[in-house]
């Protein structure tokens, strides 16, 4: 019954029966055992039932039954019994939480998240990245993820990299920084893009607290470091080139007109005006061949406005002035699938909508929109066109 | 007397169970409409037919009315009932302190549900996981509703627990030794235990909560040092023996029902004894299993698993002396019977996806899904609320005096068992294709709104089944067939007096000397004409009290000026309660001159 | 012998038990029992926190063991004091009971004396409950602590007035015996406190 479900788990992205990494093989090797053993207690219990209710109704004129009112040998089976199925479980599970609380502190690539009301945030600390509510990670390479949280308890969960682990605040110890994160460790076996939400109850949109992760080879994620700005050297790898895509990044949930990973044509792009972008001689990331142009005006606008706004209090957007570290990091945004962590897709018409009334779309989010207050914001007060402007620019970042 | 006075002042066991189970009926349609809701609003992916806050506020009271208010008080409902007639006694240890514990249940209750009232029921799951709940994430007075009402109903239960235990000691009838007792009584008996052990935890970790809020305490505020992890074990630690004390009242039940209408005794009576006292004792150490994925590290893990999974086995052996006692025997599907079949079954799915549960690694896929959604509900309606309607079905005539009707009866069972296996079924496979607990609305990427809208007309034929108990109830009360002392043939002695019995139950108390008093001939003959004697001056009882639902008033009084955030406000509410408590303790219960009595 | 039993049961007899022991009794120890439950949890939350608080004051800075030995010392002679009440009422003797519960009611007051002027000291120290998580668990600890002795002294005084008025005869000892054990537990109670808190540091 497992495998019939498993081979449906196309159909489900968010699975928890159709494992990617070691991890989440590990535990669906233990989820199947588990799943037969109960299934054998289960259908011994069923038919000695069903047995019974046959085989001894009350029949007319029926004399006492036999008042037997017990058999040691029984019990003594009957605990025996499940004893032995209860070991049989119990020893390879003990087995796999040593194996996967294990990591690999050697070799594993650490990426920092921290969980917020409603938001993920992404922190790659050796290359110096940040981003917000998709995880790019590469194949084949072990990699641990360090979850906190900047005010309650989440969860980290995406069933297809396996179980989820939740992410707690950090508790302020009296001498320095015994920080109380918690781990994830795995390697990923397959590319994808999988889903995951947060997972433990956080507030109004717990619900709506989605996120993407990008599993892609190599090349392409040392690609996507350097293009958001960070410094591949620092994890050995020489700094890739802006490659032909070649290995296909399967975009099996976002729709049509998303961008796919790592553009490899050059154009000029306002997506960093300001030296800290990528290094000299790397051809700026652009939009792909036959991506409708956004005016160059009308983004020229949208980043003017964003600059001078209150958006800047909370977002950054690397190689610009806007440093917020409040909310989500905006770098690279034009290339992300969905939105508001993971809940719309990645439109100019969803951006707009967001922009416009956060709210509207997750109620309890701390940020303003036009004319509602949000957080310790007062309302942005942006015209529809401007919002619009906004919206073109942010698309724009590729 | 019958008016409204006497059942406010009433310190009678059977009026108080009564009450009990009238309380928590009601609160179980309050719930089960809030679950109803619920399933509305999750009928197609991505919808908002109401707001997040007020889903959040539904499942958070839907839980918390289903555990507190209704699956515990029926459970109490029947100790108080049928516990002194099963052991022979007149009431119970301490008459007043029962109507005390009620008084405070129906009030804490109320209070809590008056939230609804200014639009501020608690909103942060029946768990309340810090530091959500916390005054800087939950700045409004939904907590402080939930921490107080909480509180208070609390006291009802460790007040019964107390009650229970002592009456259980001190008060059954010559020759009913504790491995004579019926297997209700010995349930009743191990679950008052954990009751007055794991309630008094919940309590601490209220108060502490309640500090936090009110007086700005650091319990659970992480920039000062606390951890709101510690919220988590205290809570477990109650919430996880809580499930026992949830379930082995149902087990109880149906290990008196299952012998009368089997015509054979319970199979391995001590050893489903001990099993529930095992239970009791192991279901202390369990607690983290609902924790492992906060991160206690591999070797708390494994303990946790270890231990769960070892609680697993006396809980098997249990299953199988029900089905032995089934065994060889005379079975008669009556609807008492047929929800203690209905227990065997279902309960056994639910126990089965906890030993998945168990095994951590696994959990860390299940936990918080609704994989474990249909988990508890398989063991708590399949278990717990199956038990309730077979004792209900079971009891009803000793209550009531009248049969129940077994046409609806076995109307109410098909649909119950129906609508709640189409209700809960699905969420095994909308929990495994990663759709998580607690969620206002899902994706539509998800592709689970087919197996939500199976759930959905589950939880409307299920509704529909609980209507038809509410009006079997009404309709069997008024015109059932009238029943004598002991219309099932059974074998304990509340069976040996009559139907409904008299106030004082027992005109003299019955000497025992077997499991099965009336299934042995000669001794049924000794009981009964005993049991059955009209006596020539009734017994004396302990008369009506006023200072029970006064001291209950004041009790809830004094918690709920806590909200006021003024120190010594609630002090005026203690001042009135310690009042009430002096005029009850100068009260004479049988009402001769004051201190001629020590009661 | 159950017979017997039954023979000497009568219609109105509610006095009967099972175990021979009064239904009170065994009751109150069933409390005491939900009650270690609570003070232990009280205790193992203070423990928990030990050493967490990020700012002072801290206990070794602020606690102070000689004054607080005193208050511990006039408390367990409260429990000797007790013991002799119980066995005043036993004999019979007004006097012995009187003059007991009285000195039961001033120990329990200087020992409650001592936690207020500990508890403002404290507070004028700049510990408070939100100052750090040992203010908190310390107050919150202690507080339930003297709550329960309270209660304990305002029983004990109305078993005094019972007394002097004549009304605490040798045939209501039980009443007395219960006030007996509550205040034996509270001060167990605070015996374990004294330990973990102020000695062990």
């Amino acid at each position: 019954m497992p495998l019939l479900l498993a081979a449906c788990g196309s159909e489900y992205p968010q699975s928890s029966i159709d494992p990617k990494t070691d991890f989440a093989e590990i535990i669906h090797g233990l989820y199947v055992s588990v799943f037969w053993w109960t299934m054998v207690i289960l259908a011994v219990v069923w038919i000695l039932l069903a047995y019974i209710l046959v085989r001894f109704r009350e029949r007319p004129d029926q004399p006492l039954p036999r008042q037997i009112r017990g058999h040691l040998g029984m019990e003594i089976g009957w605990t025996i019994g499940p004893a032995i199925i209860v070991v049989a479980i119990a020893v390879p599970t003990i087995q796999a939480v040593f194996a996967t609380q294990r990591g690999d502190p050697d070799n594993a690539m650490v990426v920092e998240v921290v969980g917020h009301q409603f938001w993920w945030e992404f922190r790659y600390g050796e290359a110096g990245v940040v981003t917000a509510n998709e995880l790019h990670l590469p194949v084949g390479r072990p990699v641990s993820l360090r979850l906190s949280s900047a005010d309650v308890i989440h969860s980290f969960w995406v069933p297809q990299l396996g179980g989820k682990r939740d992410v707690n605040p950090v508790v302020r110890r009296p001498e320095g920084e015994e920080v109380s994160a918690t781990w994830l460790h795995f390697t990923i076996r397959e590319p994808g893009v999988y889903m995951g939400q947060c997972a433990e109850f956080c507030g109004e949109s717990h619900s709506l607290m989605g996120m993407r992760v990008v599993a892609e080879s190599e090349e392409q994620f040392q690609a996507w470091l350097t293009d958001m700005g960070g410094s591949a050297a620092a994890s050995g790898e020489p700094a890739a080139a802006a490659a032909p895509d070649t290995s296909a990044v399967p975009d099996t949930t976002a729709a049509a007109d998303t961008v796919p990973a790592g553009g490899d044509t050059t154009a000029a792009a306002p997506a960093s005006d300001t030296a800290a972008g990528p290094p000299a001689g790397q051809p700026a990331p652009a939009a792909p061949a036959g991506e409708p142009q956004a005016g160059d005006a009308l983004v020229t606008e949208g980043r003017d406005v964003f600059l001078r706004s209150t958006c800047v209090a909370c977002h950054a957007i690397g190689g610009t002035s806007a440093q917020g570290q409040v909310g989500p990091n905006l770098t690279l945004l034009g290339r992300r699938s969905t939105i508001a962590s993971g809940w719309m897709e990645n439109t100019p018409e969803n951006l707009e909508r967001w922009i416009t009334s956060p709210r509207s779309v997750k109620p309890g989010v701390l940020m303003p929109g036009i004319a509602e207050a949000g957080g310790n914001w007062p309302a942005t007060n942006l015209s529809a066109e401007q919002v619009g402007a906004v919206a073109a620019y942010l698309s724009s970042l590729r | 007397m019958t008016n409204l006075w006497s059942w406010i002042t009433t310190v009678d066991h059977k009026r108080i169970g009564v009450m009990y189970f009238l309380t928590s009926l009601f609160f179980f349609f309050v719930g089960g409409i809030e679950a109803l809701v619920i399933r509305v609003q999750l009928w197609k992916a991505e919808q908002a037919l109401i707001s997040a806050e007020l889903y959040n506020q539904l499942f958070t009271m839907h839980g918390t009315t289903m555990v507190f208010m209704v699956a515990m008080p029926m459970a109490v409902a029947f100790f108080n009932y049928v516990v002194p007639l099963q052991i022979g006694a007149r009431d119970v240890a301490f008459p007043r302190l029962n109507a005390l514990s009620y008084w405070i249940f129906l009030f804490g209750s109320l209070f809590m549900n008056a939230s609804w009232f200014v639009g501020s029921a608690p909103n942060t799951s029946w768990v309340g996981y810090a530091n959500l709940t916390s005054l800087q994430f939950s700045p409004g007075p939904n907590v402080d509703f939930w921490v107080i009402g909480l509180s208070i109903v609390g006291i009802a239960s460790i007040l019964g627990g107390v009650n229970f235990i002592t009456t259980i000691v001190n008060l059954r009838a010559p020759g009913m030794k504790f491995m004579r007792m019926p297997l209700f009584t010995w349930m009743t008996f191990v679950t008052s235990f954990v009751l007055v052990t794991a309630i008094p935890v919940i309590a601490v970790a209220l108060i502490l909560l309640a500090f936090d809020r009110f007086f700005d305490a650091n319990f659970y505020v992480t920039a000062a040092g606390g951890d709101p992890i510690l919220w988590q074990h205290l809570f477990w630690l109650f919430g996880h023996p809580e499930v026992y004390i949830l379930i082995l009242p149902s087990f109880g039940m149906i290990s008196d029902v299952i012998p009368a209408f089997s015509r054979k005794p319970l199979f391995g009576y001590p050893v489903v004894v001990y099993a529930g006292v095992l239970i009791g004792f192991i279901g202390w150490g369990v607690w983290s299993h609902h924790m492992f994925t906060s991160g206690l590290g591999p070797i708390a893990d494994s303990f946790f698993v270890a231990s769960t999974m070892i609680i697993a086995i006396p809980t098997g052996v249990k299953i199988f002396n029900w089905l032995a006692t089934m065994w060889g025997g005379s079975i008669r599907f009556t609807t008492a019977m047929l929800f203690s079949i209905g227990l065997v079954a279902v309960f056994t799915i639910g126990g089965l996806s906890g030993v998945m549960h168990a095994s951590a690694p696994v959990d860390l896929q299940q936990h918080d899904t609704y994989f474990v959604v249909a988990h508890f509900h398989y063991v708590i309606v399949g278990g717990v609320m199956m038990g309730l309607f077979a004792g209900f079905y079971y009891w009803f005539p000793k209550v009531t005096g009248r049969m129940p009707d077994e046409t609806l009866g076995k109307i109410h069972f098909w649909l119950a068992l129906i609508g709640f296996n189409l209700l809960f079924f699905p969420m095994h496979f909308s929990g495994i294709y990663g759709m998580p607990r607690r969620t206002w609305t899902y994706s539509a990427e998800l592709n689970v709104e087919l197996w939500n809208q199976l759930s959905t007309v589950g939880g409307f034929i299920f509704g529909a089944a609980a209507v038809v108990w509410a009006w079997n109830m009404i309709r069997s009360a008024r015109s059932g067939a009238p029943a004598g002392p002991n219309p099932w043939g059974a074998a304990t002695l509340e069976w040996s007096i009559p139907s409904p019995p008299h106030h004082y139950n027992f005109p003299s108390l019955p000497v025992v000397r077997t499991r099965e008093p009336l299934w042995h001939e000669e001794e049924r003959r000794e009981v009964e004409a005993v049991t059955l004697a009209e006596p020539e001056r009734e017994p004396e009882m302990p008369r009506p009290s006023f200072w029970p639902i006064l001291v209950a008033a004041g009790a809830t009084l004094t918690w709920a000026l806590v909200m006021t955030g003024i120190w010594w406000v609630p002090l005026t509410g203690l001042a009135f309660t310690g009042f009430a408590i002096f005029m009850w303790a100068f009260e004479n219960p049988f009402g001769k001159k004051a201190g001629a009595h020590h009661g | 012998m159950a017979d017997a039993t039954a023979a000497a049961l009568h219609a109105d007899d509610h006095h009967y038990t099972a175990t021979g022991l009064p239904s009170w009794k065994v009751g109150f120890w069933t409390f005491l029992g939900s009650e270690c439950l609570f003070f232990g949890t009280l205790i193992s939350t203070y423990m928990v926190y030990k050493g967490s608080s990020v700012q002072g004051p801290y206990p070794h800075e602020i606690l102070n063991i000689p004054l607080t030995s005193v208050s511990t010392f006039v408390l367990l002679m409260s429990s000797l004091a007790m013991v002799l009440a119980l066995d005043g009422v036993r004999r019979g003797s007004k006097k012995l009971a009187v003059t007991w519960l009285a000195v039961v009611i001033v120990f329990g007051s200087i020992f409650l004396g001592f936690q207020v002027y500990e508890f403002s000291h404290f507070v004028h120290e700049g510990l408070t409950i939100p100052r750090n998580v040992f203010g908190s668990s310390f107050f919150v600890l202690t507080g339930f602590h003297g709550a329960h002795v309270t209660v304990g002294v305002v029983w004990m005084t109305t078993l005094l007035v019972l007394a002097l008025r004549g009304r605490l005869p040798p045939s209501k000892a039980l009443s007395v015996e219960i006030a007996g054990l509550y205040w034996h537990f509270v001060d167990i109670v605070w015996i374990v406190i004294f330990t973990l808190i102020y000695l062990i540091q």
